[in-house]
């Protein structure tokens, strides 16, 4: 049985040919679609990052409250830090930041009232997604030669 | 609240295979939704292979084809294949477009068709689209004005006011966007979806309509407007080259703009 509860919730129920009720199918909807297309795919991937952005500050509040805790916390904060999985989940986020970034920027820009038709689509779409790649090894760059 | 999975009653099966017949050299298969509510089984995929020597150019050739020489049972709605009706719209090969408008070489695979995504199936390739003309009803899609037109004349438009309706006029209501939303697969019972939308705009648009306000007011809502969060699968699938995501777009800047 579908569990849809709303006013679409009464097209469902329809009628065999000798009149008994019979509750319809819903058609398929992901299981088909071309969801990885440029379009839903990048707004899927819009709100993932956002997700993860919003989790992976916790990171930065933890380093902050660390280093107001005192030298110990703020040491064990460093060591996570600047392990491999820490070093990860850093070079993850500044991936994450920058895609969401700039494709929030892209929605700024239709908000605005520009870039609807479809090759623009593909065109911002794509500099999203280029824009991602570099802006992310250039971050590390700037990061590593900073830190040596 | 958005289901990803179907329902139990709605997983498809795999059904029979129509083999093509021997000798047949350019054989392509189509694999078509099937659900049929006499049986009360779940909805299954036959598969029909068709050697397209013999066969139409376009998805709806093939479909046709089926019906005519295969299995009549097959169930699908189409009439002027050529475009203009807005019938044959389903999902094939992973986008919703007008059989009759898909050529058949655009597949490279076996051809998958099912119907307009994310709606009740009545049978086969038939959705049920009461629901969505319903919502098609509430924008009031006519012209709406008090004053009464001049005296033996048509309400008159300067050639401006009358290109503003270019790609808003040439909708032919398949609903072929509106499926590919995931935004109206998720909040369809409320949210008004880009073909119903493209429509309201459409009115509020034309420099003879009255009631702009009214309308806009109709709009102002979180979910019947402002579920569109510019997805625009909707002007990535329509088969008429159209932008309901620019038109929702407009929308939403005249909302704006009329708050001063």
């Amino acid at each position: 049985m579908s569990i849809e509860n709303n006013a679409r919730d009464a097209t469902m129920v329809g009628r065999r040919t000798d009149g008994t009720a019979i509750r319809r199918p819903l058609s398929p909807h992901m299981q088909v679609y071309d969801m990885f297309q440029i379009t839903s795919g990048m707004s899927i991937a819009h709100r993932i990052t956002g997700s993860i952005w919003a989790v992976g500050l916790l990171f930065l509040v933890w380093w902050l409250v660390a280093a107001a805790s005192g030298p110990e916390a703020f040491a064990t904060a460093q060591w996570f830090f600047s392990s491999f999985i820490g070093m990860l989940v850093l070079f993850g986020l500044s991936a994450v930041a920058w895609y969401h970034t700039l494709a929030g920027v892209r929605h700024l820009m239709w908000d605005a009232g520009y870039g609807y038709d479809i090759p623009t689509v593909h065109r911002t779409g794509r500099i999203v997604l280029i824009g991602t790649g570099v802006l992310t090894v250039l971050t590390w760059f700037i990061a590593i030669i900073a830190w040596a | 609240m958005a289901t990803f999975t179907l329902p139990k009653n709605s997983t498809i099966g795999t059904g029979k295979t129509y083999k093509a017949e021997p000798g047949a050299k350019n054989v392509k298969s189509f694999k078509i939704y099937r659900f049929d509510p006499d049986t009360g089984e779940n909805p299954r995929y036959d598969t029909y292979e068709i050697d397209l020597d013999k066969c139409g150019p376009m998805v709806l050739d093939a479909l046709i084809k089926i019906k005519n020489e295969v299995d009549t049972t097959l169930t699908f709605r189409r009439s002027c294949r050529e475009g203009i009706c807005g019938s044959c719209s389903m999902n094939i090969d992973g986008m919703n477009t007008l059989a009759c408008l898909k050529p058949i070489e655009d597949v490279k695979k076996d051809v998958r068709i099912t119907p307009l995504p994310h709606m009740p199936v009545v049978k086969d390739l038939v959705p049920d689209l009461t629901h969505i003309y319903a919502q098609l009803r509430s924008i009031e899609p006519w012209l709406k004005s008090d004053t009464p037109p001049p005296p033996d004349e048509e309400r008159r438009q300067s050639k401006e006011e009358r290109a503003k309706l270019d790609g808003l006029w040439e909708c032919i209501l398949c609903f072929c966007c509106s499926t590919a939303c995931p935004s109206y697969w998720w909040n369809g019972d409320r949210y008004l979806g880009p073909a119903v939308l493209l429509q309201a705009y459409r009115w509020i648009a034309d420099s003879r309509d009255e009631y702009t306000g009214e309308r806009l007011d109709n709009l102002e809502d979180p979910f019947r407007l402002y579920r569109c969060h510019t997805i625009m699968n909707c002007a990535a699938t329509c088969p008429k080259g159209l932008n309901p995501a620019q038109a929702i777009g407009e929308i939403k800047k005249l909302m704006i703009e009329r708050q001063g």
